[in-house]
């Protein structure tokens, strides 16, 4: 099964020039009449005697890849069948490996942001789709001219996947240089460890070192547990405070102390001037070039002292919040996502009341369909959906009512319902936008126009979307220091 | 093919009907019954007329070990659920009784081996609740797939070839891919008394076509099924522990 060669087809797939890779399984170059872009075949190295971790690191790459899409991952074309010819056939993606480019580092700074942006982009949509990659380095980012594109995904964790890795070895699994402190404890789940990564990466492209050097042991790897690297600006005084700031923010020991999302990260890299400077970012190296754990852990800036809430925001504390939420094809990720901005505001407001309210359409005026048994059975199965969606907010019976409403004209039983209850704050959902939605007008634009009260309208967020809509940004070549 | 996993209905045809409906919204091709069609709930002769319904359109269906003590005349139970068998053997006429007492214990198609508890002596009750077990059962069946039931908790085992079987919790609704490379048991979670915490009825949704199972939940009238075990005289609990999913 193994001799492989240019012109072999495997499942219709023909192979092609084959490419370096490592020492996990050959790389070839592949077309299929039915697909046109470019295309590459991976295929492990199923010797005997193979250490197992490499097929299970192919099954979990094959896993994961099937899930994930979007511009900043290689499109996944097929998979061969484990037991019989394993393979993933994906995207060729063109562009250049950040890998090759590393080795003109250390770059401007401002080529740094503008990479390290586009990293943080492709990072973010990663963790969006529940995926955290866990071996983030210059070898597996390609610069295209789509952004940046993650691949490699041998190491990779699904949230709602089991873990496969996880029960494979009890060695940290990532590559020495880059690998987080908690990787280096076990931890295969936490999306701050692509931060931790993030920010090595742009230490190396800012000062041409790895902050780590590349340790060969365990014990080397564990040294990042307890020191934090020489600060950027040891290296070069040209690294602006502010980037020193957001790379030694990246590489916190602490997890929880690190940027919380990636597209953190990018705000930063984008926006230098409203990066707020913290002593991280004035820290200088001390004599033997490491700092101490102690250091790395005294809190960066100032709490501010605590607001006082007016007498307004004093009695609006019993307030009633109405959750308007369409169930109609069920508990989809939208009914979630309003679900989960309820939650945030009865946070904000202890004491609020909720009122849960679902519309059941009818298609005439005047109608009753609840008259008759079947009738009353889509009455009983939508408020058994309403209070199933509510029950994840764990709210006593007290706090709580649920109300299924039938009505021509949903707009209109929100408003009604809110102007007759005295509802302080409407919490509802709004699909993407459609021609046909914005020729008729949307459900939650007539009541943000008519509502008495304040309204939050929750959206699924996609940044796929926003990419597209967003003008191609400049981007200029790399650019090294002193040239 | 699409293949819908129910069991552990416990007498509990509101949760029943929601899977049903559930399932053929998704439209499966197939259907299995795990076993425990009867037991702590208040509507015992429903569903067994429901599933009788399903066997008629080619369901396989197991017995469950409620199913053979409500069959018999006497059964080791714990007290609250004896209290309940005796209610339910009471309210089952002859055929009804024949139908449960006849019922295999497990049943084989391709690779995929359905049984109520696990497939080592099944007809002892042996729970599936750790990687032990699990193996154990492995070690009874050269089935790629067994698929299980008895501790109304979703649960995933799978064991590359001699190796220990290792644990997953499914999410709900999430999909997970059996790999080829492995043996798994699956625990399908219960239809009409959940023990998870989530006090929705689960259905298991196995496709051949990419070896996914998915522990499906619905929302249910539990309000009516607790009036209906209070009103029946069952013991209160049987009625508390739906609302919590325990």
């Amino acid at each position: 099964m193994q001799d492989l060669a240019t012109g072999r087809i495997i499942d219709g797939f023909t192979l092609g020039e084959r490419l370096p890779s490592g020492g996990m399984g050959s790389i070839w170059r592949a077309t299929r009449a039915d697909v046109d872009f470019p295309m590459i075949l991976k295929i492990p190295f199923l010797d005997p005697g193979q250490d197992v971790s490499t097929i299970v690191g192919f099954e979990v790459e094959e896993m994961i890849m099937k899930r994930l899409e979007g511009p900043h991952v290689p499109r996944f074309v097929a998979a061969g069948d484990l037991a019989e010819i394993p393979y993933i056939a994906m995207e060729f993606v063109t562009g250049r490996s950040l890998e090759g480019e590393m080795k003109q580092a250390p770059y401007s700074w401002q080529t740094v942001a503008i990479y390290g942006a586009q990293i943080a982009t492709a990072l973010a949509a990663l963790h969006r789709q529940k995926v955290v990659h866990l071996d983030l380095k210059p070898g597996n980012i390609i610069l295209a001219d789509r952004g940046a594109v993650l691949i490699d995904f041998g190491l990779a964790h699904h949230e709602e996947l089991p873990d496969l890795l996880a029960e494979e070895s009890s060695i940290p699994m990532g590559t020495p240089a880059y690998i987080s402190p908690e990787q280096v404890l076990g931890d295969r789940t936490n999306p701050a460890s692509d931060i931790f990564a993030l920010g090595c990466i742009l230490y190396e492209m800012a000062t041409g070192e790895k902050p780590y050097g590349e340790p060969t042991s365990k014990a080397g790897m564990q040294r990042r547990l307890y020191h934090a690297p020489v600060p950027p600006r040891s290296h070069s005084r040209d690294i602006p405070r502010w980037l020193q700031e957001v790379m030694l923010k990246c590489m916190e020991i602490d997890p929880a102390r690190r940027y919380a999302t990636a597209s953190q990260v990018l705000f930063d890299l984008r926006n230098p001037e409203q990066v707020v400077l913290t002593s991280r970012a004035d820290q200088e190296a001390e004599a033997g070039g490491w700092r101490k754990l102690v250091k790395a852990l005294v809190p960066g800036g100032k709490t501010p002292p605590p607001i006082q809430p007016s007498i307004a925001a004093r009695i609006s504390g019993a307030a009633l919040v109405l959750a308007a939420v369409d169930l109609s094809s069920g508990v989809d990720t939208l009914a979630e996502e309003v679900r989960l901005h309820v939650a945030r505001v009865l946070e904000a407001e202890k004491g609020a009341r909720l009122a849960c309210l679902t519309v059941l359409k009818t298609k005439l005026a005047g109608e009753d369909t609840l008259a008759d048994a079947s009738g009353r059975s889509v009455y009983v199965n939508r408020l058994v959906a309403l209070k199933d969606w509510a029950r994840p907010l764990r709210l006593s019976d007290a706090r709580v009512s649920f109300h299924v409403v039938e009505a021509l004209d949903p707009a209109a039983a929100i408003l009604n319902y809110a102007g007759h209850n005295d509802v302080d704050h409407i919490v509802m959902g709004a699909r993407a936008s459609s021609a046909l939605r914005r020729h008729l007008g949307s459900v939650s634009a007539q009541v943000v126009a008519e509502a008495l009260c304040a309204v939050t309208v929750v959206r699924l967020k996609r940044q796929e979307e926003a990419d597209a809509a967003r003008p191609v940004p400049y981007r200029p070549k790399l650019i090294p220091t002193g040239a | 093919m699409r293949i819908a996993l129910l069991t552990d209905i416990h007498a509990n045809i509101e949760a029943l009907d929601a899977c049903i409906a559930a399932a053929e919204a998704a439209h499966v091709d197939a259907w299995v019954c795990l076993g425990d069609l009867v037991g702590y709930g208040p509507d015992p002769t429903a569903v067994i007329e429901r599933i009788v319904g399903l066997r008629a359109r080619g369901a396989v269906v197991i017995q469950g070990n409620h199913d053979e003590a409500a069959a018999a005349e006497t059964a080791a139970m714990s007290e609250k659920a004896r209290l309940a068998i005796d209610w339910t053997r009471a309210r089952l006429s002859a055929d009804e009784r024949r139908f449960l007492r006849e019922l295999p214990l497990e049943a084989r198609d391709q690779d995929r081996l359905y049984v109520h508890a696990s497939a080592n002596d099944p007809a002892e009750w042996h729970y599936v609740d750790a990687p032990s077990t699990a193996g154990a059962s492995l070690a009874a069946t050269d089935a790629r797939f067994t698929f299980c039931g008895h501790t109304h908790l979703p649960a995933l085992y799978h064991a590359l070839p001699g190796r220990a079987p290792t644990y997953f919790r499914p999410l709900a609704d999430k999909p997970v891919p059996l790999s080829r490379l492995r043996r798994h048991v699956v625990v399908v979670g219960s239809v009409g008394q959940p023990r998870d915490r989530d006090p929705r009825a689960c259905w298991g949704l196995f496709d051949t076509a990419d070896s996914s199972i998915a522990m499906r939940r619905v929302p249910y009238d539990v309000d009516e099924t607790m009036r209906k075990i209070k009103a029946a005289g069952l013991p209160e609990w049987l009625a508390d522990r739906l609302a919590m999913g325990r």
